[in-house]
């Protein structure tokens, strides 16, 4: 075979610079090995340079990048690891198993740290639902989400869905898992003491995903489906023991590493622990307990078989670990040792089939910076005249159709079908604008929201990086929580195109600034490149994750109106902004126009200024302006309320359209009794930051008005069109 | 008094029938693991929901044939209290402790949700409850569709062991109130005797009002209530 290399995805410089490390060619088997480990999902060749430019550190951070999850320090001796993790690629070719070991993956890197995994967002995007395959790649990701997290029991309790074009032929799947952990017992993935064994728990091996990750790493083509067998298959069931027993040997003093077992299965989770540990690691393939016969050293080292993890045990206490994993009824065996040479050495028998220093793998790939510079389509589009536009005649209309269009009706359909309550810990369900999951035996609580918004990412990526961070902790400030870390996943196109390396550095940089401006260290995350489809690249889509916590339960905010007579107030101030919006999107079909201003230095004293009111206990509802703008979310605020309304007039004179349905940021609408209002409303002025009352909670009737242009509908005709737009889209 | 939660593989609502009755309700309560096989210490045992052996095979059906199944017989024949909930209620119907079978929701997904109740009669589990009172408490199954055939329908309405039903806020039976398809909009249903109780809505997760309601400490009072010999109010 000539230069077999290519076929897993390596290029040629890559295979000279592979014989150069080892000093010879290397063997069938470590071949495969640096294949996997050197893709681009595992070893971010095009991403690392840019991803320093995110701050990782702060006073909270326990653990960052570079560790299975982010660990951050949340007080009362308790720690919070999250991570977020794409697979997008295999939704596209088995919507349901992808979506579930989606979960499923993610949750072993949570374990790893040794926390109980206790919630689940997933934040999803789709092509539009008047399309057959969009439809049933929607309908499989989200009952793969069911099928795989109901049965872990972990609540599923946010995240977010959206459907466009730009996703039709490269659907997204981002799963994130928050799990608790008690400050002293957070466990490394580490191949620590020589002489220790190495073993693996959980599932047999198998002939499945092998080569997974190198699928990720590539673009999608017209035989996509051939490659199914890429696709993991998930056991919940499994999983959900495995959960019990690592839970359990993380109180084990005999174990001195956990590993979970992703992407290139036994190699990657090898390598990582002895790297981190600057030590060996030798194992036997003959060990490793088998799914099937006749399995090569190759597909075993490279089996992605789901629902394992890597243990280091202390020597001669090997029993202890196989007392724990008998109780759960799952395998385990010892598969090898940690050594002093930093070798990774792969036996079969007697025969050395690999042997490879461990660092090769994990730190020695090559790391590219391919030229940057932006698409001329993007810039046309950013820069549409959009002047000519015609004016609605009607407003009330054009709310009734954003309310029904399916990016901004409800979503109950998708979450009815998670377990959100299980755990008995959910404080704010799905539907508010951030989760929140309570703290045992604490007054804290967790407040977990993702967020991205592709079309701005492509019309202005600086700027539509920085807003997903922005509004994220948006999002966690209006339900009480101050924003405290975020993780990340951030899915392009292919790097190797010159437009879409520009917008992964210019969104990398925007989320940067907004981080550092907020407070918001990033403690991990992941890449997810070659989002491309036959040269259809998706918006550029980087997905935040982001933490924030409620100093005490009695914070908790929601969206709803909660009392006629009640004043509300607009945080922030409007603008004439209409551009890179939802109403030009269902309106006139249009991706296009300037994406709106963010002023970070007003975006913080906004949420200050919110979350001082909310913590002082003089709010009564409060909710974020966002996609569909003012109007839109003035309905959101009625429908969590039945039988309650709004009457509210804009007093500035910009275009109705904008001021009803413009997405300008760094606004926030709460409602207060008068007496608290005039409150609030003196505390802004005194903290710099503009703030008006618009109008008051009625009953019954929503009715906004800016000039001559009004918006008049009973809300339960409203809340009709919302609560059943998407189940419409799908009918 | 004294409850034993029992823990199969793959329960995973067993923690939160633990907090709900040793922590909300301050009674004792142990996790018994699915192995054990003797009962005869508690006053009530509760099976969890979860996904028991992964619900491969039919919701419940290999927990009914463990060998704790076999002394939660035995503590039944004797007159213990024993509550099943969700998946708990799927394995009393594969362990044959109560009629019925259960299909996959009329909709063929997972549904997660408040749903209203009517008590339909006394049990220890409603004994300080009235009949027609209604319930707001949630579910979470794809496989809560219970079925039973007309005569095991008429034979069950005649020995009242209907003890709720789906309805809406004010108590009404009607097809839109029932979450998943069930035959007369059963939620729960008891032996003849009246103290195994399966039902699929969650009483533990609505124990506290920050959780989104404390009508479950109904359900959990009742049996406390009557298992202290205590009147009915």
């Amino acid at each position: 075979m000539k230069a077999p290399w290519r076929d897993m995805g390596l290029r040629d410089s890559e295979y000279e610079r592979i014989c150069e490390l080892l000093g010879r060619e290397p063997t069938w088997t470590e071949l495969g090995m640096f294949a996997v480990l050197w893709s681009e999902h595992c070893a971010y060749k095009h991403s690392r340079p840019v991803l320093k430019l995110f701050p990782t550190e702060g006073p909270r951070v326990l653990l960052g990048p570079g560790e299975n999850a982010g660990v951050v320090d949340i007080g009362e001796k308790v720690a919070v690891a999250f991570r977020i993790e794409s697979h997008n690629h295999p939704i596209f070719v088995e919507p349901y198993q992808g979506a579930a070991t989606g979960v499923g993956g993610i949750v072993r890197d949570i374990l790893a740290l040794g926390a109980r995994p206790v919630a689940l967002l997933d934040s999803l995007r789709f092509g539009p639902l008047s399309d057959d395959r969009s439809r049933y790649i929607f309908g499989g990701v989200v009952s793969g989400i069911s099928g795989y997290g109901n049965c872990l029991g972990i609540p599923t309790v946010g995240g977010e869905t959206f459907f466009h074009e730009a996703y039709r032929q490269n659907p997204l799947c981002n799963v994130m898992c928050v799990g608790l952990v008690p400050r002293d017992r957070i466990r490394r993935g580490v191949a620590a003491g020589v002489g220790n064994s190495v073993m693996l728990i959980g599932a047999p091996t198998g002939r499945d995903g092998i080569h997974g990750a190198t699928f990720a790493s590539e673009e999608l083509g017209e035989d996509s489906e051939s490659r199914r067998p890429s696709v993991q298959v998930g056991n919940p069931f499994l999983e959900k023991l495995l959960i019990e027993a690592c839970l359990e040997l993380t109180e084990a003093d005999a174990v001195v590493g956990i590993q979970d077992m992703g992407a290139a299965g036994i190699t990657s989770s090898c390598a990582e622990t002895a790297a981190r540990a600057g030590t060996g690691v030798e194992i036997d393939v003959e060990r490793v307990p088998l799914r099937e016969r006749g399995m090569t050293p190759y597909e075993i080292m490279l089996s992605e078989s789901q629902e394992r993890m890597l243990v280091i045990v202390k020597r001669g206490r090997e029993d202890e670990v196989r007392r724990i994993c008998d109780k759960w009824g799952i395998a385990c065996a010892v598969i090898g040792r940690v050594t002093d040479d930093g070798i990774f050495r792969v036996r079969e028998g007697d025969q050395v089939v690999a042997e490879v220093p461990a660092r090769a793998l994990t730190a020695s790939a090559p790391v590219y910076e391919p030229p940057a510079e932006e698409m001329p389509e993007a810039i046309r589009a950013r820069e549409a005249d959009l002047s000519g536009l015609p004016r609605p005649e009607d407003y009330t209309a054009v709310l009734r159709r954003l309310l029904s269009s399916p990016n901004l009706a409800a979503k109950r359909w998708v979450w009815r079908q998670y377990d959100f309550q299980v755990r008995t810990s959910t404080v704010l369900a799905p539907g508010a604008d951030a989760a929140v999951i309570r703290v045992p035996s604490t007054r804290k609580a967790l407040a977990l929201a993702t967020d991205a918004n592709g079309r701005y990412c492509y019309l202005r990526p600086r700027r539509g990086g920085a807003i997903a961070v922005a509004e994220a902790a948006r999002n966690v400030v209006v339900v009480g929580a101050e924003p405290i870390a975020i993780t990340n996943c951030l899915n392009f196109g292919n790097p190797e195109r010159p437009g879409v390396m520009f917008q992964f550095r210019e969104c990398v940089r925007g989320m940067a600034e907004a981080c550092r401006a907020l407070g918001t260290p990033v403690t991990g995350g992941n890449v997810s490149f070659y989002n491309e489809t036959a040269g259809q690249n998706i918006f550029p889509t980087p997905t935040v994750g982001m933490l924030g916590l409620v100093e005490d339960l009695d914070h908790v905010t929601r969206p709803g109106f909660v009392s006629p007579g009640d004043w509300v107030i607009l945080l922030g101030r409007n603008t004439e902004e209409i551009g890179a919006s939802e109403y030009l999107k269902v309106v006139h079909a249009l991706d296009a126009g300037e994406v709106p201003a963010l002023d970070l230095e007003l975006e913080v004293r906004v949420q200050r200024l919110c979350l001082e009111v909310i913590r002082a206990g003089l709010v009564r509802s409060a909710h974020d302006v966002s996609d569909g703008g003012l109007a839109v979310t003035l309905a959101e605020c009625a429908f969590a309320s039945p039988g309650l309304g709004c009457r509210v007039s804009l007093g500035e004179e910009l275009p109705p359209e904008a001021l009803f349905f413009g997405e300008a940021q760094s606004r926030i609408v709460v409602t207060a009794s008068p007496e608290a209002a005039r409150e609030i409303l003196d505390l802004a002025r005194r903290r710099g930051v503009p703030a008006s009352l618009i109008g008051e909670v009625t009953e019954g009737e929503l009715s906004l008005s800016a000039g001559d242009a009004v918006i008049e509908a009973r809300v339960e005709e409203l809340r009709e069109l919302w609560e059943e737009g998407l189940s419409w889209a799908l009918s | 008094m004294r409850f034993a939660v029992v823990v199969f593989p793959g329960s995973n609502c067993d923690v939160d029938c633990y907090r709900a009755l040793a922590d909300v309700m301050g009674q004792e309560a142990d996790y018994v693991w699915h192995r054990e096989t003797d009962l005869s210490r508690y006053d009530c045992v509760v099976l969890p929901g979860g996904f028991s052996y992964g619900d491969y095979l039919r919701a419940g059906a290999i927990a009914g044939q463990s060998p704790v199944m076999e002394a939660v017989r035995k503590f039944a024949a004797r007159g213990g209290l024993v509550l099943g909930i969700c998946n708990g209620f799927q394995i009393l119907l594969e362990a044959g402790l109560l009629p019925g079978a259960m299909r996959r929701n009329e909709s063929l997904r997972f549904e997660c949700g408040d749903v209203y109740l009517r008590v339909e009669r006394e049990t220890p589990f409603t004994h300080s409850l009235g009949e027609g009172d209604v319930l707001r408490l949630p579910i979470a199954h794809a496989e809560g569709n219970y079925f039973i055939e007309p005569e095991g329908l008429e034979d069950l309405e005649a020995h009242d062991q209907i003890v709720f039903r789906y309805c809406d806020s004010r108590g009404r039976i009607t097809p839109a109130a029932n979450p998943n398809g069930s035959v007369a909009n059963v939620a729960g249903v008891c032996n003849r005797r009246g103290n195994v109780l399966g039902m699929m809505p969650h009483p533990e997760r609505y124990v506290e009002a920050v959780l989104g309601g404390e009508d479950g400490r109904l359900l959990f009072g009742s049996a406390i209530s009557f298992l202290r010999g205590e009147e009915r109010p």
